[in-house]
Order: C-alpha cells, then structure tokens, then sequence
C-alpha cells in the first residue's frame, strides 16, 4: 500500500479548544454533519468521485477505506476500527481495507486523550461508537443515494455484505459511492442491537496481514524509499544527558557515500547515500563528551540509593485503615522487598523517522504513536505552523510504547537534521533517520527501575490483617504534558496503579511512594505501572495464600466479592486449567485488573534439567467487554504475556557508571520460540463496553510463572530477571 | 562490480564488497521486504535465501554472494512458501509483521527440507527469529498446518 508515500493533505491547523476537549460527547458532532474535502486516499485509488467522510471513503471501484487515527503497531487497531465501520456500513470484509489518518486532532483526537495518539490500551475504548457511527453514516448517505436513484423510499432499501437493494434493484457500495456523496450526511444515526451483529464478535480477519507476508513495500516507515533519500544516523552521548565537547569527522567524511557530518544538539550525525555508509562513518567519528548533567551512578548505587528510601515514608497513595496497627496486632507478618530493572522496549523494527523539508512546507513519514505531540515539536524546530507540514502514520513495527514519546524526540531530532541540512544551503532531499539496535538498547525510554518493600499481616483464621507498601521509582510522567492527569499529591499514579486502586477487599492498607531523580529518560513499557505491581501484589497474595494453608484460587475469590469481573475471569481460568500438575508440572496462578480489563493467568511450569524455568501452559481467563474481535483478543493476551514473559525471564538493563551495559539482542535477550507456551484464552462473555486488550495480557504473567516456580522449588523470586538465579 | 541471481535475475551490484548484503538489498536494489533488525545476526528478521539455505544477510557480505542464487520475500514462490503464507493468513499469525519476512523465509526453507516437522524440528529451525510480539505459538501452529496443506 503505497498511499502514504505520495499523499499529502490538508492539514488544518488544530486549536487549543481541540487540546482541552476530552470527552467523546464534545467530539461527537465533530463525525455527524462533517464531510471534508481530502483527496489524498482517492487520488491514490486512481478516482476522483469518491464518498468522503472523515473516517471512510467508498470509491468507485468498490473498495471501503478506513481511516485509521489509531497507529497499528501489531495490536490490531486498524482492524477493529474497519471492523466497526464495516459492521454499521454492511460492508463486505473482501472490500474493506485501512489507512492511517492525516494528523488533525480536531478530527483524529483520542477521545479520552484529548489529543491524536494511541496508547493505554484504549483504540477500542475510545472509538467504539465513533466508528460505528462513522459506518452508520456513510450506509445512510448510500441508501439515501439509492432512494434517490431508485425512486425507492429509504425505508423499502437494504443493505447486506456489501450489496444495497430495494425495489427490485441492487448495486455494489461502490457504484453509489458518486450519488452518495451528493447526498447531505443525516443529523443523526441509530446503530445495531448487538443481536443483529455479523462482524463484531466474528474475528474479523486483519486487514494486513497478506502483505505482512509479502514483503510488501512501503508499510513500515523505516521501508519510506522517497526518491534521493539520504540516511541519517546519530552518534549520541554515552551518558544520558552528557554533551559533545569535540568532534573530528575528517575520516569519517573522506569515506565514500558519506555526504555530510552535522553537530546537532542529540549529538553528531552522518548523512550518507546509503545505510551502511552511514553506519561505517559514524563508527569512524573521534569524539569527545563532556559529562555535562549526565547521569554517572550505576545500578548498583541507584539501587542502594533507592533501598535507603525504602526506610523512610514516602506520599502516601488512598490509604485507608490503619495497616500498622492491623499488623502490629497480627498473627503472622510476610515481609518481602522486590527488584525491578530497568528494560528496554526492544521493537523489531528499530526507530526511524523520513522528513522531507524545504523550508516552507514539511511531510514525515514513521510510526508516529502521538501524532499531534510530534507534530507540534515538528512544527517548534522547524519554525512552522502545524498546517504546513503533514505527518504521514505508517504502520509500526511493534512498539510496546517505545514510539509513543513525551518529548516526540524522534520527530525533534529528525526535524532538526531537516533544518540543518538546509539552513547549510543544501537542497531540500528527504532525510530518514535511523537507530541502529545498539542506539535502541542504549538509548533510554526505559521501563524504570523499581523497587517494593511489602510488610502483610494475616490474623489467626488466616485473613489479611494490615497491608503496607513502599514503591520507589522514578516517576515517568512528572515534567510531561500529561503530568496533570497522572501526577497528584507527590504521587505519580503509574507507578501505583494495580496496588493502591487493588480490586481487592484489603480494608486496612497503607501505599506511599518516593520518586527519586535519575538521569535516564524514563517511558511507558506495555502495561506501565502494572509491569511491577502485579508482580508484587500477586507473588504477595500467593505468599500469604501459602502462609493462611489457602487455595491461591480460592484466597483470592475471598477478596473479590465485590469485583465480580475479576473474579469471573479467575473462575473461568480455573475451570478451563483443569486440575493442576499434569506431566510433573508445577502450577502459579494470578490475577489482575488494567485499562478496565480483568485477566487471570495460570501457569503450568517445569524445571529443565539445567535448572530453567520452561512455561508449558498457560490458560487465561480475560473480560474486556464486548468481545469486538476474539481472535486477536487470544492474540493479544499471547503476545502480551510473552512479552511478559520475555522480561521477567532474561530481560534486563543495568548501568555502570551512568552507561548502558547492554547492546544488542545478545546481551537484551528476547523470548524466543523455544520459551514460549501453548496459551488459551477464554473469553468472559460481556455485553460492557469494550476495553483494552493490548496490555492486560502482560501484568499477569510474571507472577503466574513465579508463584509456579515456588511451587516447584521453594524460592521465591523477588529480583529480577529470572537469569540472576540460574531459572532462565 | 559483482554478480549473482537474485530472484531469478541476474544482477550486478557496483558497491563496497563489505556492505552487508541486508542494505545491498534494501538500499541499493529498494527490496525492503528483508528486515534489519539487529545487524549482528541475532535477530533473523534479514533471513534471505542464498542457495536455497536460509542465511542471515546482515552478516552475509557483498563480496561474498559473486554468482550466488538469492531469494527474498518478494519473489519466494516455492510450494512450501505458498502454503506457509495460506497458513500464516489462515491461523492471522502476525502481529506488526516486521519479523515475518525472516519467519516466513526460515519457515519455508524448514519445510522444503522436512516437510513434516517435529516440534523439534521447528524450534531449531526457528530459534533463531525473534518475534517480540510473541507470535511464536502461531507461527508453531502454522508450519504444522502449512504441512498438511503441502501433503493435501
């Protein structure tokens, strides 16, 4: 699909009024009663009468276009959002294919962010009706084309599969799709009862995916191939924060292909014909850095630093009760302190970023996660409006949340090197930056390093008597746009959530939190705060299942009378496990509620004979609302807690003297196919709204598999990765 | 200048004999379904055919491919391609899809040469390409069907 490389549209410049709106109510009219002139997508299909509406376009030759104004890095977002549409639209699932939107957050807003990006699990959330109503519309500008043409009443007129009929007539979407057009879309729309779905709920096929087995070109943005394109790569600080003092790039600027070596404020960076030139030279670059604020502690000193804390109390977080003298008065008191690591998100398709500037106008070209952030750094460097550059979303290869950036630096960098190049009076090309896997590794944007103490009481019938709790971690949101949304009270709630906001009934519980400062850049990992929480909330719950002589299922049942999702999803997981240890497996089980999801994990475990940990099974019991599409539900919950999976096993990323120890996928080492599980998943049937999937499949896993491996061993695994203890 | 089949074509490729064959293909001829992942063969997502053996072309180096038969995703048309791409449609293995290229070239060539493969035999043809979208017990269920698919 090529649509992206030759498109450029309108791109109105957005308003603070679009920043500040955010709830769907205030957008929804923004959908019913707009149609606006974009061309770009129609062009592209060879046609110039085509029905245009802000989230599909029925062309002529029949093909159903869904704008997607979610970025779909593997989640399967652009589906879901084509599987709404083609629901109200009664297209057929042959017809219907997905772009991405144009950046206009009046338009493409995430309506419960206020701005265009994807994250926290939320495409689904926030689009359900959208989308629906986006479908609704168009089959309603078909029909009454049809009406019209037929002289037919709109109430005498079908739709089924992509097929209008009425009055002994029929014809295709597309050979409407010109009359459509004409027509003035309706004030308002009705949507379907959900008996009367035929997509949602059938695992509607990906849109993509034959060409993900193709090769096919130009889907991901580092396949961008613009005519005379130059490579970029940045040689940056090896210390977060540290600065350039001098460079020498005569060698590397004598070696062939190179065309040009800018001092930026990233860093250094070569420009060459090709990637690998551009690689060799920065390899050949002398350079000198100067500490500047550059972060010099190590892992090990921020952790002493971080264990201090732990003795003193930090903000407290919804306390409620009176934990102390709960557990003053206890019977037994399990105490326990966790290690958490930084990790790197490690998507295999490595940062990259293609630009285009001349110095009025500019277009990008990448997986940009949140568009309208990129687009006003973009805009900031380059000295433009918004309005005069387009930032073209192109399909990501992964991201766990690693494109989806605060500070958009990516976007800035890229940006800056466009201005460079041409403020140096050279003619406009377009420039792709690239990061190679060592700049991934070693580049920050990591998951922070965490560290709990957890003291539990349970009283004399074995009931949790007092809970209190110690997290420190560097806070990621603090200093971000976002920050007044996440950050209260000295507490940033990422780096809680999953303990303070427990579903469970732990009525006297005490949460605080230190944020200390460190000088690596901090992000969002898939699932955020719930990477360690659910850790340590549900390796915690099995501990004092263990310690009251309690069924782990049932202990946990006893605190979720009032959460009967959660519990729901734990009974389905249990029912589906069957009885524990087939085949000398030893089993773990756990639970958690993220982005208003509920997932239960068991895991079957063995040992290998050298003492590793292998996953045999895992069965999941998940409720995320309606069910849109099960199949990449099951997908998701597969992929989310391999992911998972991945890093409590192997993944870890440490520091020695401020620098990154690791490079590359050798020593950052991702789950491979002979880790993984057989998974199922089974689905809670709901009739809730959706919510999300592409995270609530993570938290759970961790702790599933160390409660296991407890119950094979006796150890209990409380720093992290499982390879500093021989089990992986 | 050097020489070899790729995809059926001859091509002569006038470039530093050190370039990996991985940016040879991506930058030089725009075949950008091989996928850099790493640059240090760990990853697998550069898997290309050379003499029908799956290699990694990020470590496979221009000056070393002279009169060498290549086959890259785009044109990879063997029966056992065929039916590993049926099946990774049918079973919706990928995710982002950025790996897949590797996967489906190992995946191809494994078959070509076991055409009923053990778990086993999948997981030492296959460690080496890693999907961090987890797609792995996907990709397991694929092969299997792709195998049958052949055998039908």
């Amino acid at each position: 699909m090529l649509h992206y490389l030759d498109t450029k549209l309108p791109q109105p410049t957005p308003t603070r009024r679009a920043f500040l709106k955010l709830s769907a109510g205030a957008v929804g009219g923004l959908l019913i009663g707009s149609v606006i002139p974009m061309r770009g997508v129609a062009q592209s299909a060879g046609a110039g009468d085509t029905l245009v509406t802000p989230f599909v376009h029925i062309t002529p030759d029949n093909r159903v276009i869904v704008l997607s104004k979610h970025l779909d890095k593997g989640q399967g977002a652009a589906t879901g959002l084509a599987t709404l549409v083609a629901e109200e639209l009664d297209a057929s699932a042959e017809q219907v294919e997905a772009v991405f939107a144009p950046s206009n957050p009046e338009v493409y807003q995430n309506l419960l962010f206020g701005v265009q990006g994807t994250g926290g699990s939320t495409a689904m959330a926030n689009s359900f009706d959208q989308y629906r109503q986006a479908g609704a519309t168009a089959r309603a500008m078909i029909v009454n084309a049809a009406a019209d043409a037929w002289g037919v009443a709109a109430g005498d007129i079908s739709v089924a599969n992509g097929v209008v009929s009425g009055g002994g007539n029929t014809a295709t979407l597309g050979e409407l799709a010109v009359q459509a057009a004409l027509q003035e879309p309706p004030a308002e729309v009705s949507l379907k009862a959900p008996d009367d779905w035929v997509y949602i709920g059938k695992s509607f096929p990906r849109v993509e995916l034959a060409q993900k087995t193709r090769g096919s070109v130009g889907m991901f943005g580092i396949d961008a191939q613009p005519e005379d394109c130059l490579i970029a790569v940045t040689a940056r600080p090896p210390r977060f924060g540290a600065t350039l003092a001098s460079v020498d790039a005569s060698e590397a600027l004598s070696m062939p292909g190179v065309v040009q070596v800018l001092e930026i404020p990233q860093g250094v960076t070569v420009l060459a014909n090709n990637t690998w030139a551009a690689m060799q030279a920065r390899e050949a670059l002398v350079l000198d850095w100067a500490e500047g604020s550059g972060e010099t502690r190590g892992t090990d000193e921020l952790m002493e630093e971080f264990r201090a804390l732990l003795d003193a109390p930090g903000n407290p977080s919804a306390p409620r009760g009176d934990a102390a003298a709960r557990l003053a008065e206890a019977a037994q008191v399990v105490e326990a302190e966790y290690f958490f690591p930084f990790l790197a998100h490690a998507p295999m398709e490595p940062l990259d970023m293609t630009v285009l500037y001349d110095g009025e106008t500019a277009s990008f070209w990448g997986g940009s996660q949140i568009q309208t952030l990129d687009h006003g750094a973009a805009a900031a460097v380059l000295g433009l409006e918004m309005g005069q550059i387009a930032i073209n979303t192109t399909w990501g290869g992964g991201s766990f949340g690693r494109r989806a950036t605060f500070d958009s630096h990516l976007a800035v960098e890229t940006a800056t090197i466009a201005k460079a190049w041409l403020d140096g009076g050279n003619g406009a090309r377009p420039i792709k930056l690239i990061y190679s896997r060592e700049d991934d590794i070693r580049g920050g944007y990591y998951r922070p390093m965490a560290l709990h103490r957890v003291r539990a009481g349970l009283d004399a019938e074995g009931n949790i008597a007092g809970w209190e709790h110690r997290i420190v971690s560097q806070s990621i949101f603090a200093g971000t746009p976002f920050e007044s949304f996440v950050f209260t009270e000295g507490v940033d709630h990422s780096t809680v959530e999953g303990t303070s906001d427990t579903p469970y009934a732990i009525p006297d519980m005490h949460v605080d939190v230190h944020h200390p400062q460190v000088g690596v850049p901090p992000l969002w990992w898939r699932s955020v705060g719930h990477t360690h929480t659910a850790y340590v909330m549900e390796t915690m719950m099995d501990e004092l299942a263990v310690a009251a002589g309690r069924d782990p299922v049932e202990f946990r049942l006893a605190y979720l009378e009032g959460e009967p999702r959660l519990a729901g999803a734990l009974r389905l997981a249990a029912e589906r496990a069957g009885p524990a240890g087939p085949d000398g497996t030893s089993r773990g089980v756990a639970v958690h509620k993220s982005f208003n999801s509920y997932a239960a994990e068991i895991a079957d475990v063995r040992l290998r004979d050298d003492g590793s940990v292998k996953v045999e099974k895992v069965t999941c019991g998940i409720d995320c609302g309606v069910p849109i599409n099960p199949d990449n539900i099951a997908a998701q919950i597969e992929g989310g807690l391999g992911y998972g999976l991945s890093a409590v096993l192997r993944e870890e990323i440490t520091l020695t003297e401020g620098e990154v120890d690791q490079f590359n996928y050798p020593d950052y080492p991702p789950l491979r196919i002979t880790d993984m599980p057989e998974v199922e998943v089974h689905i809670v049937p709901s009739t809730e709204a959706p919510t999300g999937i592409g995270e609530p499949g993570t938290p759970p896993i961790g702790p599933a598999v160390a409660n296991a491996v407890f119950a094979a061993t006796g150890e209990r695994v409380r720093t992290l990765p499982f390879s500093r203890h021989g089990l992986a | 200048m050097t020489e070899f089949t790729l995809n059926g074509q001859t091509q002569r490729v006038e470039a530093d004999p050190d370039m990996p064959l991985l940016w040879v293909l991506r930058d030089e001829l725009k075949l950008t379904g091989t996928k850099f992942g790493c640059g240090v063969a760990a990853c697998g997502a550069c898997t290309v055919h050379i003499d029908g053996v799956p290699t990694r072309s990020c470590q496979t180096f221009l000056g070393d491919i002279e009169g060498a038969e290549i086959t890259t995703i785009e044109s990879i048309d063997t029966p056992e391609a065929r039916a590993i791409r049926e099946a990774w449609v049918e079973l919706q293995v990928p995710q982002c899809g950025y790996c897949q290229s590797g996967q489906i070239m190992s995946a191809s060539a494994l078959l070509a040469e076991t055409p009923k493969p053990s778990d086993e035999d999948i997981d030492f043809a296959m460690e080496g390409n890693i999907c961090r979208c987890a797609s792995y017990a996907r990709i397991r269920r694929a092969i299997h069907r792709a195998a049958e698919i052949m055998e039908a």
